[in-house]
C-alpha cells in the first residue's frame, strides 16, 4: 500500500483560548468534506506520508482519517495503491 | 541524595530527518551531503545503512561512493533540523528544566528532581524515547547515570532506539572494558598518547598511576582518570550553567580556489561585515584577531594578532585580518578562509579618547550600525561595497547560512 502526503485546504475554527478544530476538508478537485467529529487530536508523525505536525483523528461520512496540520500547511495521507 | 542524568542523543539526525520526510529513502543507504558544485561535497550524516557499509561523516562523495555504490545522495534542510531539534527540547522540557544542549542533537537532562512525578530515570528514559519516536518519527539513544560522563556514554552504548542505564554498582562492568576513546574528551591525539602507554580501556585509565597521567597530559589527565571512575565536578563537563561566549567566527569553502590578495579581500570583507554585526548585536568588542586558511591541498594554519584597540568594527577586524594573511600566508591557493574575533568584552563604557585613530573608529562603528539598520529592513544585499560587485561568484555567500557555504560559530566555555 502506497501513501502519498496531499496538502489541502481546510475550513477551520480558531477558538479565542487558541484552540484550532478542523470544520472541513477541500480536496483538490473542490470537492467538500464536512468533518463530522474530531475523535482525537495530537502531535505525531505520519511514517507513511513523511511530515510531522498536529494529528487530528477526523470521522468523515463514517471513516476515520489523519489530517495533519504542520504549520502552517495541512496535509492528509492519500493511498495511492 | 544522588543525581540522576540522561542524555539524550538524537540517532543520525540528519539522516533520519530525510528519511522521515521522503518514506521511499528509508531502505536505502543515505547520506545527507552538502553542494559539491559549490565545493561543499562531503557527508554531513549518514543513516544506519550507509553506516554499515563503512560511509562516515566528512568523506567527499567520491569516497562514500566508493564505499557504497547505491548510496543516494541528499541536500540538508537545515530548517527542519533546528525545528526537530527544538521540538524535542519542547518534550524534555517536560521532565525538568535542567536542560543541557550539547549540539544540534544531545542534551543532558538533570531529572534528579523529577523523580517524584515520573518515577526513575530508566522510566523517564523509556517514556522520552517513546514520544520521540512517535511525535516526531525519529529515534533516540538515551543514556541514564549518576554523572553526565557515563549518562553520555550510555547513550552512546546502544543504538539505535535504545536506553542504557550505568550505575554505581555496574559501571565497572558496563564502562571500564570499553576502549579509551569512548569517553567523553578523549580524541585521536590523547587516545595515541594514552595507548603508548598500554592505557587502551577505560578500565585502565581509572586504575593507572596517576602521577603518569598527569606527565602525559596534564590537569585534563586527572581529570579524565576522574571521568573514568565516575567522579565528576560542576566544572568539568560543559554547560553545567549557560557558558559564556569566549569568541565569534565566521568561515567559509569559496565556490572557487582564492588566488590574488583581491579574492581574498573580498571574502574577508564579507565575514569581517559578518562577525562584526554579530560582535554589536552581543555588545562585544574583541581585542584579538584571528584568521584561518586552509590551502588547496588541504593544509590549514590558524593565526592571530591583537589589536591597537578593542573594536567592533568590520574595517578594523578586516584591517588586522588582512595583514595577518599578508605576513603569514605562502602565496598557495586557498580553499577556505575565516575569521574569528577573539579575547571578548562586553563594551558597554567606553573610554573617551583625543586620539585620531579611536575618534575614527567611533565614527565608523556609528555608520556600521546605521548600516546594520538598513540590512536588517532591506537584506544584506542592498548596500554593499564597491569591491564586492567585481567577484559575485565570491561574494555572494550568505556568511550567516550554512546552507550557502557560511559556517558560524560562537565558542563558548
Amino acid at each position: 500500500m502506497k501513501v502519498k502526503k496531499v496538502f489541502v485546504e481546510v475550513i477551520a475554527k480558531f477558538d479565542p483560548d487558541g484552540v484550532v478544530t478542523p470544520l472541513a476538508i477541500i480536496w483538490e478537485d473542490g470537492r467538500r468534506f464536512e468533518i463530522d467529529r474530531v475523535l482525537d487530536m495530537r502531535r505525531a508523525a505520519s511514517l507513511k506520508a513523511g511530515g510531522i505536525g498536529i494529528r487530528y483523528t477526523c470521522r468523515i461520512r463514517n471513516k476515520e482519517t489523519y489530517l495533519y496540520y504542520e504549520g502552517p500547511n495541512w496535509f492528509v495521507e492519500q493511498v495511492i495503491s | 541524595m544522588a543525581k540522576i542524568f540522561l542524555h539524550s542523543d538524537l540517532n543520525n539526525f540528519f539522516a533520519s530527518v530525510e528519511c522521515l520526510y521522503d518514506p521511499s529513502l528509508r531502505d536505502k543507504p543515505v547520506a545527507v551531503c552538502g553542494n559539491p558544485e559549490a565545493r561543499h561535497g562531503i557527508v554531513l550524516a549518514k543513516n544506519m545503512l550507509a553506516k554499515k557499509k563503512g560511509v562516515k561523516t566528512g568523506e567527499a562523495l567520491w569516497q562514500a561512493k566508493e564505499k557504497c555504490r547505491d548510496i543516494v545522495f541528499v541536500k540538508p534542510h537545515y530548517d527542519r533540523y533546528l525545528k526537530f531539534s527544538e521540538l524535542a527540547q519542547e518534550i524534555y522540557k517536560e521532565y525538568t528544566d535542567l536542560i543541557y544542549p550539547y549540539g544540534i542533537d544531545e542534551a543532558w537532562l538533570d531529572v534528579t528532581s523529577s523523580t517524584g512525578l515520573f518515577g526513575s530515570g530508566e522510566k523517564m528514559a523509556n517514556e522520552i524515547r517513546e514520544r520521540i519516536k512517535y511525535e516526531l518519527g525519529i529515534t533516540v539513544s538515551v543514556g541514564v547515570s549518576y554523572n553526565k560522563v557515563f549518562a553520555k556514554l550510555g547513550s552512546d552504548m546502544k543504538k539505535p532506539d535504545a536506553t542504557t542505564v550505568i550505575t554505581k554498582e555496574n559501571f565497572m562492568k558496563k564502562v571500564w572494558p570499553l576502549p579509551v576513546s569512548d569517553l567523553l574528551f578523549v580524541g585521536s591525539s590523547t587516545k595515541r598518547k594514552l595507548n603508548l602507554y598500554s592505557i587502551k580501556t577505560i578500565g585502565d585509565l581509572a586504575t593507572c598511576d596517576t602521577k603518569l597521567l598527569l606527565s602525559l597530559l596534564g590537569k585534563n589527565g586527572i581529570m579524565l582518570q576522574n571521568f573514568a571512575n565516575g567522579h565528576e565536578y560542576a566544572d568539568d563537563v560543559p554547560h553545567l550553567q549557560e557558558p559564556p561566549i569566549r569568541s565569534i567566527g565566521n568561515s567559509t569553502t569559496t565556490p572557487r580556489d582564492l588566488i590574488t590578495d583581491d579574492d581574498v579581500r573580498i571574502v574577508l570583507y564579507v565575514l569581517c561585515e559578518s562577525v562584526a554585526g554579530r560582535m554589536r548585536d552581543h555588545d562585544f568588542a574583541c581585542r584579538t584577531v584571528q584568521i584561518y586558511i586552509r590551502n588547496k591541498d588541504l593544509r590549514s594554519c590558524l593565526r592571530q594578532g591583537p589589536l591597537d584597540f578593542p573594536t567592533q568594527n568590520s574595517y578594523m577586524l578586516f584591517d588586522k585580518a588582512f595583514s595577518l594573511y599578508k605576513q603569514h600566508h605562502n602565496g598557495d591557493p586557498i580553499r577556505s578562509i575565516g575569521v574569528r574575533a577573539c579575547n571578548l568584552f562586553v563594551q558597554s563604557h567606553v573610554q573617551l579618547s583625543f586620539y585620531p585613530d579611536v575618534a575614527q573608529n567611533e565614527r565608523r562603528y556609528q555608520l556600521e550600525c546605521a548600516i546594520d539598520k538598513i540590512r536588517n529592513r532591506f537584506g544584506r544585499n542592498i548596500l554593499t561595497r564597491g569591491v564586492m560587485l567585481t567577484q559575485r561568484k565570491l561574494s555572494s555567500f550568505d556568511p550567516t547560512s550554512n546552507t550557502f557555504g557560511g559556517k558560524v560559530s560562537t565558542h563558548e566555555g
